[in-house]
């Protein structure tokens, strides 16, 4: 259907749980029914979709049909037709879970990181690389792709509990999906959760996660234009990372011409330099997080 | 990108109301779709067409009210329609601008029809 991405339904979502520093995962099954493999537990969300898609519709157009004079006796062959004003956001499912996560998260004293980018970017690298440098945090990490739980391995190697949502054919994560991957990580109060979103610069940027703040990582190797091409996630991001600076003398990335351009977009974004694959700059990334958290 | 899945949400909403109605069929769907809203027109509209097969809706006659985005200067006060994605001002230059419509995504309403 979605000629670009292949965005569909989320009959092949799933989520799976890896226990922090577990080397067992380099099998893959594909099963019916929630079980225990190792230590990945494979659940199947859409057995326990859909149960009450009617539960909480509001209604509140008003009857007033006291005294209608006239009688019924006339048949209607081609049936009533009645208009219903509904004014209802579309994305409405969305955000109420949104803000429930969001409720869920401030309760627990859990800053919330919707970390987004095109694929390739370097966001896993950054994490590992975070999670290494913040290891008396406690720290949790949702991941999410389309297929594989490579990322999940590679989070769970480097030391944190990690949920990896497979969306399937979806082309972002959504807060419903954050909702049901937070219950399974069982978040302690004070604690980091980073959410690494599906690789794409357009989508995500439609679906709030209930984040506390949302970061656009872009890599240099992508070019200086990129905020101008997918302006949407910059300007809804709050802080933007651009990370494999130690790539700059071998590529054609004009950093002035992305930082104004950047700034014309959004002016209250922040921006760090960094590269998650030297270190280089790094600094002031764990400084960011400390200072969220005070 | 994500038209499909927003359609699906819209065809959720329509379903719900309407079977609380007590309605037998869906005749008229309208959709408000801003500009900036980051759905396309083309694909919102295939997606819809997709959406509403089989369904309650899959008679329904849809209509799109596609939204102008408009931005409003916090320098000089005027009202103007952004060229591009800078909303730079033209009557002052400035950037201190905000989009005042063009993010909707709505359904306005739905006409249901009862046997």
């Amino acid at each position: 259907m979605c000629g670009t991405c292949g965005c569909g339904d989320d009959d092949h979502i799933t989520y799976k749980k890896l226990e922090s520093g577990s080397d067992q995962q380099n099998h893959e099954h594909h099963h019916e029914h929630p079980h225990r493999h190792g230590n990945i537990v494979h659940i199947h969300p859409h057995q326990h979709k859909h149960s009450h898609p009617h539960g909480h519709v509001h209604h509140d157009h008003v009857h007033d049909h006291e005294h209608h004079e006239h009688d019924h006796e006339h048949d209607h062959p081609h049936g009533h037709s009645q208009s219903i004003s509904l004014e209802r956001n579309i994305l409405d499912k969305n955000m109420q879970f949104a803000e429930r996560n969001r409720g869920y998260f401030e309760a627990l004293k859990v800053n919330a990181y919707n970390l987004v980018s095109s694929p390739g970017s370097g966001k896993t690298t950054l994490l590992e690389r975070t999670i290494k440098a913040l290891k008396e945090k406690p720290l949790y990490v949702i991941e999410g792709d389309q297929q594989t739980t490579n990322d999940a391995k590679r989070i769970s190697e480097a030391g944190a509990p990690v949920v990896q949502v497979n969306t399937g054919n979806g082309c972002h994560l959504d807060a419903i999906m954050v909702n049901k991957a937070s219950k399974q990580l069982d978040i302690k109060p004070n604690s980091i959760l980073f959410i690494e979103n599906v690789g794409n610069l357009v989508c995500p940027a439609l679906f709030d996660l209930g984040e506390t703040k949302r970061v656009v990582i872009i890599s240099v190797t992508e070019g200086d234009d990129k905020p101008a091409k997918y302006p949407n996630m910059f300007q809804t991001s709050q802080l933007c990372i651009v990370n494999k600076i130690d790539l700059l003398p071998y590529v054609d990335f004009d950093m002035e011409t992305f930082d104004s351009t950047l700034k014309k977009l959004n002016r209250n974004i922040e921006v760090i330099k960094l590269s998650a694959r030297t270190g280089e700059g790094f600094e002031a990334w764990l400084r960011w997080i400390e200072m969220q958290n005070a | 990108m994500h038209e499909l899945s927003i359609a699906m949400s819209i065809m959720e909403i329509v379903s719900a109301e309407a079977e609380a109605a007590g309605a037998d069929k869906v005749s008229r769907i309208e959709l408000e779709i801003g500009a900036w809203s980051g759905v396309e027109p083309d694909a919102i509209t295939l997606a819809m067409e997709e959406a509403v097969r089989g369904s309650i809706a899959s008679k329904a006659e849809l209509i799109f009210l596609w939204t102008k985005a408009m931005a409003g200067c916090e320098d000089c006060c005027n009202e103007f329609q952004p060229e591009d994605v800078f909303k730079i001002c033209p009557y002052c230059n400035s950037l201190n601008t905000h989009l005042l419509t063009g993010k909707e995504l709505k359904i306005k309403s739905i006409e249901v029809v009862t046997n």
